[in-house]
């Protein structure tokens, strides 16, 4: 069976290129990027290489980028670097709507005795910009707001936000790990003082990110050890997944705008398609400013873990934010922070596109989902 | 992905009797949207008691969907008192087995079925949160009988079995020390053992008893992070301290005194103490 795989919020494909430009990485150049011959040179020129093309992506200073093994890492590491950096501030800022990577390290150090503000967000996920005005103060050590949301796909006013930070000499940092590649992100003219991204997430393989540091900024390492990174990061340099980023970034670069465009109008495609497949379901979070490739919709009245499984039968890939399928018992934090009502909470399914969806596809899925509400929604105890 | 067995993907992707039955004389109704799953449970039952035919709605994932498809084929052809005694293990059981995260849908399928035949009996339908017992988990309203059946029928031993088959516990976690209580106290009790209520104490004996445990079991552990405690009044059941130390200066001290005082106070002195910081 076809797969059909419309949850690249998750995880990505490796794009062919990225992969190509690995192997030579992983078979020949094998040195340790440290050492003194020109052999181990080959490594670290695959760096160095590799640092130029995603500071490229980001509008920053090859000097300015850290890599890294995962988004989780680099978002752990901002934190703890603007707290270790400037002890007699204790106060963060963030969102209820943060991925766990930041949400869970934030609750981490509110038990070490910092307090935190997580600024509340309305029906269609929207930060409340006053909270967060009146929450900047001089005890406040670092914002942190994601640059989109994962599973809604809300593009913050990162900006904006930023803006008011560096006015209150406060230190912004953003987890863009589901912005970049899909939305521009300029840091020449935006003032983030830290950046978080991951490379699976742009069709580089797992176990890869960066955590991006302004010049400038006081940083404390989370991981300390040799002086790899220039001390910023121990840990012998992972090269061929630092190489395949370079060439996800270098791809992300290039075709940026046009895949804006086109998976923007595939995902609306789908969105339309199942809209008017499906009765009773509604579009979550800021239709007017959210990625082009992500659609979260919530089907009143039935399961979420249900309907995934449905699809899975036709091989399509999708996620959920039920309650059911993460195990936990509560459906997802995100839509809990909106205030989506339960009857539609519980039903809501993520449709995350890439370069790679096709329009077949997304046929194939408004195609069939009808079906598969239908079918739930017979046995289901609610009716209206 | 969970672990499903063949059994529970069969019942969930063609499910037995689903649907409203006609002619149905019992149904139970048990969970709610809020909940994230929910059950209607129709069965027609003749004039012998005999359960003739059975029918459901669900609301859920796919666990709870295969739970009340697998449970209308059970009972069907069993007499209501038969059908009575099934546990929310035998559902399980019939399926192959659930991941324990989702036992709390075998529970499901009990109780409607429990609700269904009383109603039949004429039995007051009674809704979740007063049934027999005492609100525990107000997220979930679970009530302490339904938490000390689960832990009873299927040798529950932590709290994170009884959320898994019961979901208490699993949202706020506001009463997870209360479900801690209950599961102590269940795993404590010996059958057949007299369970005597201990005698009242006075107010001085309980002041030193209170004393004792403060020092020999209280202040040791906090002394461990740097922090101290001091008894400041002893009146009726509320129980004054103050932290000092480095527990004084510390955000967490309610939780300190809640989870850690108070516990342990209630564990070896009176179990309705109330601790609060002077």
């Amino acid at each position: 069976m076809e797969i059909r795989y419309f949850d690249n919020n998750a995880t990505s494909a490796v794009a062919p290129e990225v992969l190509e430009a690995m192997l030579p990485y992983l078979s020949d150049f094998y040195g340790n990027p440290s050492s003194m011959y020109a052999f181990a040179a080959r490594a670290a020129d695959g760096i160095d290489q590799a640092r130029s093309r995603v500071a490229a992506l980001l509008g920053a200073n090859p000097e300015e980028i850290i890599f890294t093994s995962c988004g989780s890492e680099s978002d752990n590491t901002a934190i703890f670097s603007a707290l270790q950096a400037q002890p007699d501030k204790r106060h963060l800022i963030t969102t209820r709507v943060e991925h766990s990577a930041i949400l869970n390290t934030a609750q981490y150090w509110e038990r070490q005795g910092c307090r935190v503000t997580y600024l509340n967000v309305d029906d269609r996920g929207r930060l409340d910009q006053e909270q967060y005005l009146q929450a900047l103060g001089d005890d406040t050590a670092l914002v942190s707001i994601m640059f989109a949301n994962n599973e809604v796909g809300n593009i913050y006013p990162i900006q904006r936000m930023a803006e008011a930070a560096r006015e209150r000499g406060v230190l912004f940092h953003t987890d863009a790990v589901q912005a970049v590649g899909k939305t521009p992100i300029d840091l020449s003219h935006m003032p983030v003082d830290m950046l978080s991204l991951s490379g699976h997430k742009i069709h580089a393989p797992k176990g890869i990110g960066v955590l991006y540091v302004r010049r400038g900024v006081r940083f404390r390492p989370f991981l300390r050890g040799g002086h790899q990174e220039r001390g910023r990061r121990a840990g012998t340099e992972n090269v061929p997944y630092i190489v395949g980023l370079g060439k996800a970034a270098q791809l992300a670069t290039e075709h940026l705008q046009e895949e804006r465009i086109a998976v923007a109008r595939l995902r609306d495609r789908l969105e339309q398609g199942i809209m008017a497949g499906v009765p009773d379901c509604i579009v979550n979070g800021d239709t007017e400013n959210r990625l082009p490739n992500t659609s979260n919709i919530s089907f009143k009245n039935v399961e979420g873990e249900a309907i995934l499984l449905m699809l899975d039968r036709l091989g399509i890939c999708a996620s959920s934010g039920s309650a059911c399928t993460s195990g936990s018992l509560e459906p997802s934090h995100v839509l809990r922070a909106m205030g989506v009502p339960f009857n539609y909470a519980h039903g809501s399914v993520r449709l995350s596109l890439s370069r790679y969806t096709t329009e077949e596809d997304v046929d194939y899925v408004t195609e069939h989902l009808p079906d598969v509400i239908k079918t739930l929604r017979a046995i289901s105890p609610y009716k209206d | 992905m969970w672990n499903y067995t063949q059994a529970v993907h069969d019942h969930f992707l063609h499910p037995h009797n689903a649907g409203p039955l006609a002619g149905a004389n019992a149904v139970g109704e048990v969970g709610s949207l809020a909940c994230g799953d929910a059950l209607k449970l129709y069965l027609k039952i003749n004039g012998q008691g005999v359960i003739e035919d059975a029918g459901f709605e669900t609301f859920g994932c796919a666990s709870a969907i295969a739970s009340s498809s697998v449970l209308t084929d059970m009972v069907k052809g069993k007499t209501v008192d038969e059908a009575l005694k099934l546990t929310n293990k035998d559902i399980a059981e019939a399926l192959g087995g659930l991941p324990r995260e989702k036992m709390h849908c075998s529970v499901m399928g009990q109780e409607a079925l429990e609700a269904a035949i009383r109603q039949w009996k004429g039995e007051p339908p009674i809704p979740h949160a007063q049934e027999e017992g005492r609100l525990v988990c107000k997220c979930f309203g679970v009530t302490d009988a339904q938490i000390i059946r689960a832990v009873r029928e299927n040798g529950l031993k932590t709290l994170e079995e009884v959320t898994n088959y019961t979901k208490a516990g699993g949202a706020c976690g506001d009463c997870q020390d209360e479900i801690s209580q209950i599961l102590a106290a269940e795993l404590k009790q010996k059958p057949l053992t007299e369970i005597r209520p201990r005698p009242r104490m006075t107010n001085v004996q309980r002041m030193q008893q209170i004393l004792k445990i403060i020092d020999g079991e209280i202040r040791p552990l906090l002394a461990a992070d740097g922090g101290d405690i001091e008894l400041v009044d002893v009146d009726g059941r509320r129980v004054v301290v103050s932290l000092r130390g480095r527990c004084s200066q510390c955000r967490s001290s309610d939780v300190t005194i809640r989870n850690l005082v108070e516990r342990l106070l209630r564990e070896h002195v009176e179990s309705d103490l109330v601790v609060e910081e002077a």
